[in-house]
């Protein structure tokens, strides 16, 4: 028995010492990763941290240009623009992640189910995902908070129901294909019923490509929430929101003030830069081929 | 003609940097034909790959030099070479499918290629790429012009691929591994037109194969590769008759031949005796006219048509016949993945047959009846580490936990020769035996009572083909399991099975004894079958290699 006695010396890539791989292995990704524990870190501890209270107004000191105390300037009604860039940031990464969350539980329920059984169930949920599909997304997330209230949670159902479509089609393509390989086979002569083969057995196997989904959702979603609020729906001034920041500051940009409007701007920016970015790092993450 | 001296390639990995061939040397004579063989990982197909300067990204030639017809390959412009490639050299690889556009006419592909290099002009490219397709024995080449690669079976594209390798006139083929995956009668249709061709023409070629018996029947000089390195080089006959290099040796006991034993496949030192096996009278597996229909877009398709055979307790039973035979579609049925249209399959007594696949999981003779898979890669589920695929049939259909779970899959591994180190790894960290032997623990986990192996030594080396029979003839001893071999090699077939089954187009043509139906087979096709696998040269006599023509 030749082939498999010769066992070398070094054991194979853990879980730690792959993510350290990956993040060696490409800077983009090493830059992601930083940025995001950076965004991170403020949305934890932001509140705490910031220099001034985010709604505290001072009528006296409104529309300081960026000086030592308050560094990203002041706004309209004197609150520190800083200050409310930072503690901004739990409000839209909450939204962001719940709407990408909830829409990657569902639309991977769909996609797995309509991947694996396939025909009239498959038929049906891709039309439905077609009509969702045939409406200006943004359109149809603004008719949604609109009817049905203008609350945080609305914004986050409204962002997650327009994602769906995405995350369905991916993982019907990507069960679609591993219905028949030989290892869903074997695990059905395993003793696993249909249900457990989808879940256990193939649908792990679609997660490096959802990573690279989740990624670029993440950015969109932070975009559609900030949308939402920047035209006036969903989070209410005076919560400090990026969305609104911008709104609120651009109306001073052409009188010169313009940083009311620059520093969220620059805030959400580099949020959704971040997490584009995080995409094929995230990928070779939960990729075991990746490990050698 | 082709004079490859020090030739070295390598690969930029994550561990650095790798030699794939290590400093080779090898000649070719006008119109010889050279056969390179070696295992999986040998580097004889990078050699090919780095003479035609079509190496992936990261491999480099390091070293040496390769002189064809004055110029060396090794340093040569790529301008020059996109001229050598096709009009001097060409080649022709494993998968023809592949190798072919799918959206495109055959024709029109064979028209691009002569076009490319000056032999027809717009005019006459139809009538040039005709007169070709004719040329590689291609029958009404005038209508398969105007097929797409997905209407012509499996042989038709490798011929094909062959006509575009041929188109200009080239002095040179190289044919990476030309009939893997074909069957063993359109192999040897294939492999009969490329020598004749060559020889025809005045052509060399370098034939690359895994198979020692195939290269032996068809090339002049063999050349045995083992990492990177050129280990022993001789005429076919000569290697065979008296190998001298270790490596040469174990090739040669493990290609599987007419008068070998199971145990003769292995290294003469590791041979121990083989367990007696002696099947019982009962009967654990009947099937009665079982048929399988498929609805098709032109009419039904009759996969199976009614066949009828008997297994016994602790028999081993050889199910061969070429590819869309039914053979995949009866072992299918018999594992209870595929529901019947009509017919019984009594499971010891029972008829299994009358319970929907989708309902037999919670069946209680579920754990009785298990499979191993033809490819042992895409049958082990690439997020699961080889202890977590084995674990999974326990968990889910017996009551063992904990440390009892684990000694059970140590046990198993044990059992399948697979090291206790290896259990936390995942498939792509195995090489092909071990992922072989994964397979099989997790087949055997819960003792089942009938094994269906479908073509578990198709994707293997031969030796680790030998290394793999020998362990089911082990395990079938220990176990008392009984046996249904699937497969396209009759060789094989024989070494492992008491009785065999011969189908072709979803019909039994033949059944009986092992050594009956090999050696006095009475159905036309089962004669067919028998005349096409290559035979490699005894090792005793010194035969010709002209032998088999």
């Amino acid at each position: 028995m030749t082939d498999a006695t010769q066992v070398p010396g070094r054991k194979p890539d853990g879980a730690w010492a792959h993510l350290l791989h990956v993040l060696r292995e490409n800077p983009v990704t090493m830059l992601s990763f930083g940025m995001f524990a950076f965004f991170l870190l403020q949305a934890v501890f932001g509140a705490m941290l910031v220099p001034h209270d985010p709604l505290a107004t001072n009528a006296t000191n409104a529309l300081q240009p960026p000086n030592w105390t308050h560094w990203f300037g002041t706004d309209s009604l004197g609150r520190d623009v800083f200050s409310r860039v930072v503690v901004a940031t739990r409000l839209d990464l909450t939204i962001s992640v719940l709407a990408v969350a909830i829409s990657f539980v569902i639309g991977s329920v769909l996609g797995a189910i309509a991947g694996y059984w396939g025909g009239w169930i498959d038929a049906v949920l891709n039309r439905i995902l077609d009509t969702i599909m045939a409406f200006p997304l943004f359109v149809l997330a603004m008719g949604i908070v609109a009817a049905l209230g203008n609350t945080i949670e609305n914004i986050i159902y409204a962002t997650a129901l327009i994602n769906i479509p995405f995350y369905a089609r991916l993982v019907r393509a990507e069960v679609n294909i591993r219905r028949e390989a030989g290892f869903a086979l074997a695990a059905r002569l395993s003793g696993n019923s249909h249900l457990c083969t989808l879940a256990f057995h193939i649908f792990p196997n679609a997660l490096p490509p959802m990573m690279v989904q989740v990624s670029l959702n993440m950015g969109w979603a932070i975009l559609n929430a900030a949308g939402l609020s920047f035209i006036g729906l969903g989070v209410r001034p005076p919560t400090p929101e990026w969305g609104i920041m911008v709104a609120e500051g651009a109306n001073y940009i052409i009188s010169g003030h313009w940083w009311v409007a620059l520093f969220p701007g620059l805030w959400l920016m580099l949020a959704v830069f971040t997490f584009n970015l995080m995409g094929d790092g995230l990928r070779d993450i939960v990729d075991p081929r990746r490990r050698t | 003609m082709l004079s490859i001296k020090d030739f070295a390639v390598s690969f930029r990995t994550r561990r650095g940097e790798v030699e794939a061939v290590r400093g080779i040397s090898l000649d070719l004579a006008t119109g010889e034909t050279l056969g390179i063989v070696g295992e999986s990982g040998s580097g004889k197909s990078v050699t090919s790959y780095a003479l035609m300067r079509i190496l992936d990204a990261g491999g480099r030639i390091k070293a040496g030099s390769a002189t064809f017809d004055g110029r060396d390959l090794a340093q040569a412009a790529e301008r020059d070479m996109q001229a050598i490639r096709g009009r001097e050299i060409s080649m022709i690889f494993q998968n023809p499918r592949a190798a072919l556009n799918p959206i495109r006419k055959v024709g029109h592909q064979l028209e691009d290629v002569l076009r490319r290099h000056g032999r027809a002009t717009r005019a006459n490219a139809r009538a040039k790429a005709i007169e070709a397709l004719e040329a590689v024995r291609i029958r009404d080449a005038e209508a398969r012009y105007d097929a797409y690669p997905f209407e012509l079976s499996g042989g038709m594209c490798q011929r094909v691929v062959f006509a575009i390798a041929l188109a200009c006139g080239p002095r040179l083929l190289i044919a990476d591994e030309p009939t893997t995956g074909l069957d063993i009668t359109t192999q040897k249709a294939v492999m009969d037109l490329v020598r004749d061709l060559t020889r025809d023409r005045g052509m060399s070629s370098i034939l690359i194969t895994h198979d020692l018996g195939l290269a032996a029947e068809y090339c002049d000089r063999l050349a045995v590769m083992k990492d990177g390195k050129i280990v022993e080089t001789g005429p076919a006959a000569a290697l065979f008759a008296d190998p001298r290099h270790p490596y040469t040796r174990k090739l040669v006991d493990a290609t599987p031949r007419p008068g070998a034993g199971l145990r003769d496949l292995l290294p003469v030192e590791t041979r121990t005796p083989l367990a007696d096996h002696a099947p019982g009278d009962r009967a654990l597996v009947q099937v009665r006219d079982l048929v399988k229909t498929y609805p098709g877009k032109s009419g039904p398709v009759h996969a199976v048509k009614g066949i009828s055979f008997t297994i016994r307790e602790g028999q081993s039973v050889g199910l061969v016949g070429e590819s869309g035979c039914g053979k995949s579609t009866t072992s299918s049925m018999l594992v209870r993945l595929l529901d019947r249209t009509s017919g019984d399959i009594l499971f010891d007594g029972f008829d299994i047959a009358a319970i929907p696949a989708d309902r037999f999981v919670r069946d209680a003779r579920r754990s009785q009846i298990q499979m191993v898979f033809q490819d042992a890669t895409d049958s082990l589920n690439p997020r699961h580490s080889a202890r977590q695929t084995i674990a999974d049939p326990i968990l889910r259909m017996s009551d063992l936990r904990g440390t009892a779970l684990t000694a059970r899959i140590e046990e198993l591994a044990t059992l399948c020769g697979l090291p206790l180190p290896l259990l936390d790894r995942f498939p792509h960290q195995l090489s092909g035996g071990q992922k072989a032997r994964v397979g099989i623990a997790r087949a055997i986990a819960l003792d089942p009572k009938f094994l269906i192996l479908d073509e578990p030594t198709a994707a293997l080396d031969v030796s680790i083909q030998a290394v793999v029979l020998n362990l089911l003839a082990d395990l079938r001893a220990r176990l008392g399991m009984t046996y249904l071999f699937v497969s396209h090699d009759l060789n094989v077939v024989r070494l492992l099975c008491d009785h065999v089954i011969v189908m072709q187009g979803g019909e039994i043509v033949e059944q009986g004894p092992a050594a009956r139906v090999m050696d006095a087979p009475r159905h036309l096709y089962t004669r067919t079958l028998l005349a096409a696998a290559p035979r490699p040269p005894a090792a005793i006599a010194p035969a010709t290699t002209s032998a088999a023509e």
